[in-house]
């Protein structure tokens, strides 16, 4: 089983038309070429690699990992000697993928990394995430790396990157009793020992992901007396140098291919990354995107899994003398699953394009300073990646979640019991809507671009894209006369919803987020006929969520 | 840490056999292998993985990966290079064209001779397409090499010995061999590691120089990237004589081949007790009782 050669939806984004441009960007035009035997000479070379990339990914998510999914999840992790011991099946997944030089996707090849764009990044998360959306936490952890990488120091980039290769696993600890969604209350001490030339760590840390790891960054409170975000710092600590107790492991409903552990740190001795006082307000903020992208992937492999075990159960089980995809009532339901899919993966990789850009023309700029038009464009990216960010968050990890759940009610009565792996991937999914900012912080976080416009203009632009296209079909304009007129609908009920004396943020995001997703499949319809019918029941669905929410409005 | 030490590795490129069509064989009885899809024949991937586990507990040793066959078997070259091989050269001529294994494991033996240091030869137990068996020990014949057959677990490897775990019939046992020894290694050893990601990058573009299409492209490709070329072996490269190649040097004639499909005609339920056991051994041994 290859997940990623089995999956045509995979390759078509890898050639996505503005791939060429994230290669061209990543590779800072190709200035590796000659140095680096890997390294690609143009685009095209530079999204082969990607495919070939992935196809060896999909290789171990299909052969490895998900044959391994169902051991894990009964064996899951636990603590021997104070070291946390992973199941035998996630050690051989962690294994697999360090033997075949995965990890260190993204980071620059000096450090043996492979230098790939976030696009490819997101997609290896996906192919992971299908084979196991526990597992894809300890993989997704690489991602502290580029924190590293990019606020670090030389010294502790020296110290710490090359192992991620080799397949030193990391754990980022921001979470502690107190301080869950308002990170602003950490109150984990960092103090400067000036007799060992480091800061001491010591505090507790709870619900971390994968505490056992060697590699860990921590937000700390550095700066004594403080109570708010703007004493934390961020800190690197090797879990080799000591002072690191994990205390015990949690019981979870679901992901149980990652452990998740509570930490205490005792005088453990440790890094400043990057300035003092900038932990979460800088280098935090700036990873917590990343980790709800990674959500984002995460929840689109769930779902895509769920849903072939759905088709494929449908298939096979036979009632009243036919299997049961041939009944009305089980294919409406696969349909509004493939379309949930379908439309969360656009998204994704929309979001993922515009952070693959957004990074690499922030990493261009430490080179040499970019053309006014650069420029440009990188405002643009990065305001696009700010604002479709939370709203895939929202929309991808509630969507799994339903069609996890969808999954088990095809399969009925067996689809209850332990047997079958779709019980598994619904307990699973329930995370998603809920770490790495709940579904209702992603609204909060969306907020803004509501208002200043961002959606709408990201929208109109959208539109401006599919009239330019010279190959549209009458059905399809059809359809995009309706999503025009869905946008009409929404501007109208924002004039009157932020007249509301609460305004019904959560309604408008997920208006916004139909209308997006709606464009963003009608622009793909126009390189493959195959998103048409996604296209069409993502509309009928998305007209009669409006009219619900019109009702609520008015 | 040993520079003199370097590692064989005999894989052979065979017809996907779970996909034999009607044209599978020319009318002069040969296997027609252009009709047919490709694979690394299977168990030349365990030989890959137990080769490159010595390389791994050898520093400084090599492994070189030998095959014979049409322009498109440096498939099993780049193969092999992007799961962690250090070099390896195609064996490719009309002249062995129609070899059977006597004519193979001559011309593999030619091949070997040519490659400096040589300690250790693997190759897979047997080729699905022919599944004789035959080539790995001939050829350890020819090179006067000692042989061990069956092997499944590298035991131990030093400069002067390895010590191999055999799978038979009655069990597993371990042997000791002096060097140079030629093994060959069934399916039930370790299967092979995974592609390596910057590997799989640097050769994919890879090729032997007849494989190119465009030869002036090929050879400015490979003036950049020296590494792109792989070597290619004409019979004339490795001093054979000529009459022991190809169809000429083959006393073999294969008559026919048949795609045998297996297929559950009828089923039978035993209960799972002595009286319903002894039922099926009379019927199966023919006894009416």
């Amino acid at each position: 089983m290859n997940f990623y050669s089995d999956n045509d939806r995979l390759k078509f984004y890898l050639n996505h038309p503005d791939m060429k441009k994230t290669v061209e960007l990543k590779e800072q035009f190709f200035v590796d070429y000659g140095q680096y035997a890997d390294a690609p000479a143009n685009a095209e070379e530079g999204i082969e690699h990607y495919e070939q990339v992935m196809d060896l990914v999909g290789e171990i998510a299909g052969s490895v990992l998900a044959p391994n999914a169902e051991s894990v999840d009964a064996e899951g992790s636990n603590i021997e000697d104070n070291k946390v011991v992973y199941a035998k099946g996630t050690a051989a997944n962690h294994a697999a993928l360090t033997q075949a030089g995965l990890y260190g996707m993204s980071l620059p090849r000096k450090y043996n990394g492979l230098n790939l764009g976030y696009v490819p990044y997101v997609m290896a998360a996906e192919l992971i995430s299908r084979a196991d959306a526990g597992f894809a936490n300890i993989w997704g952890l690489q991602e502290c790396a580029d924190t590293i990488y990019e606020f670090a120091s030389d010294e502790i980039k020296e110290k710490y990157l090359r192992r991620i290769h080799e397949g030193a696993t990391c754990s980022m600890d921001l979470t502690e009793p107190d301080a869950g969604s308002d990170l602003q209350a950490v109150r984990l001490k960092a103090t400067w020992d000036e007799a060992s030339n480091c800061w001491r760590l010591n505090g507790v840390k709870r619900f971390i992901t994968n505490g056992g790891a060697d590699i860990h960054l921590v937000l700390a409170r550095s700066e004594e007396g403080t109570t708010d975000g703007r004493g934390l710092s961020y800190f690197v600590f090797d879990r080799a140098d000591g002072g690191l107790t994990v205390r015990r492991l949690e019981n979870k409903l679901g992901i149980h291919g990652s452990p998740t552990a509570e930490l205490v740190y005792k005088n453990a001795p440790a890094q400043i990354v990057g300035d003092r006082k900038l932990g979460l307000i800088k280098y935090v903020m700036a990873l917590m995107n990343g980790a709800r992208l990674g959500v984002g992937s995460q929840s689109v492999g769930l779902a895509e899994a769920a849903y072939r075990e759905a088709l494929a159960y449908a298939a096979t089980r036979e009632q009243f003398g036919k299997t049961i995809d041939q009944f009305h009532q089980v294919q409406e339901l696969l349909e509004s699953m493939r379309t949930k899919i379908d439309a969360s993966r656009t998204l994704l990789y929309e979001t993922a394009r515009r952070v693959d850009l957004t990074k690499s023309y922030e990493a261009l700029a430490k080179v040499r300073p970019l053309t006014p038009e650069e420029r440009k464009d990188y405002k643009l990216n990065a305001r696009m990646a700010d604002a479709l960010t939370p709203m895939l968050k929202l929309m991808s990890s509630e969507w799994a979640n339903q069609v996890a759940y969808d999954t088990i009610q095809i399969h009925g009565g067996s689809g209850f019991m332990r047997e079958y792996p779709c019980e598994r991937m619904y307990r699973d999914a329930r995370i998603l809507s809920i770490y790495e900012g709940t579904s209702q912080l992603q609204v909060v976080a969306a907020v803004k671009s509501i208002g200043n416009g961002m959606y709408v203009n990201n929208i109109e632009m959208y539109d401006a894209q599919y009239m330019s296209a010279d190959n549209r079909t009458d059905e399809q304009n059809a359809l995009r006369q309706q999503l025009v007129e869905m946008t009409e609908q929404y501007k109208s009920l924002y004039e009157k919803a932020r007249q509301m004396e609460v305004v019904p943020e959560r309604r408008l995001t997920e208006m916004l987020a139909y209308i997006t997703m709606g464009y963003l499949l009608l622009l793909d319809s126009l390189r493959c006929e195959c998103f048409i019918p996604s296209l069409r029941n993502l509309i009928a669905m998305g007209r009669g969520e409006m009219a619900k929410h019109a009702t609520f409005i008015q | 840490m040993t520079n003199d030490f370097t590692i064989v590795v005999l894989a052979k490129q065979v017809p996907d056999t779970h996909d034999v069509g009607k044209d599978a064989m020319n009318p002069d009885g040969t296997v027609n292998r252009a009709a047919l899809p490709t694979v690394f024949n299977p168990e030349d991937l365990n030989a890959l993985e137990m080769a490159l586990k010595v390389r791994d507990r050898m520093e400084g040793a090599k492994v070189f990966v030998l095959t014979m066959g049409p322009f498109r078997a440096a498939d099993i070259v780049r193969e092999s290079l992007y799961r962690g091989a250090d070099d390896g050269a195609v064996l490719t001529d009309r002249a062995f064209a129609g070899s059977d294994t006597l004519a193979t494991s001559y011309a593999l033996s030619c091949a070997i001779n040519k490659i400096p240091n040589v300690k250790l030869v693997f190759g897979g137990r047997q080729a699905i397409d022919g599944d004789t068996a035959q080539v790995g020990p001939q050829v350890a014949e020819k090179l006067g090499f000692q042989q061990v057959t069956y092997a499944e677990t590298l035991v131990d490897v030093n400069e002067k010995c390895i010590q191999i775990a055999r799978r038979l019939d009655t069990g597993v046992e371990v042997v000791e061999s002096p060097l140079p020894t030629l093994v060959t290694v069934s399916g039930t050893a370790d299967e092979c590691r995974f592609r390596i990601a910057p590997r799989l990058l640097k050769y994919s573009k890879a090729i032997i120089p007849s494989e190119a299409k465009d030869k002036e492209a090929a050879e400015k490709m490979f003036a950049e990237r020296p590494y792109l070329k792989l070597t290619e072996w004409t019979a004339a490269d490795v001093n054979p004589d000529f009459n022991r190649l190809g169809l000429v040097g083959s006393p073999t004639k294969v008559k026919n081949i048949n795609n045998v499909v297996l297929m559950k005609k009828e089923t039978v339920n035993v209960a799972p007790n002595q009286a319903a056991v002894d039922d099926m051994m009379r019927s199966l041994i023919g006894i009416a009782w």
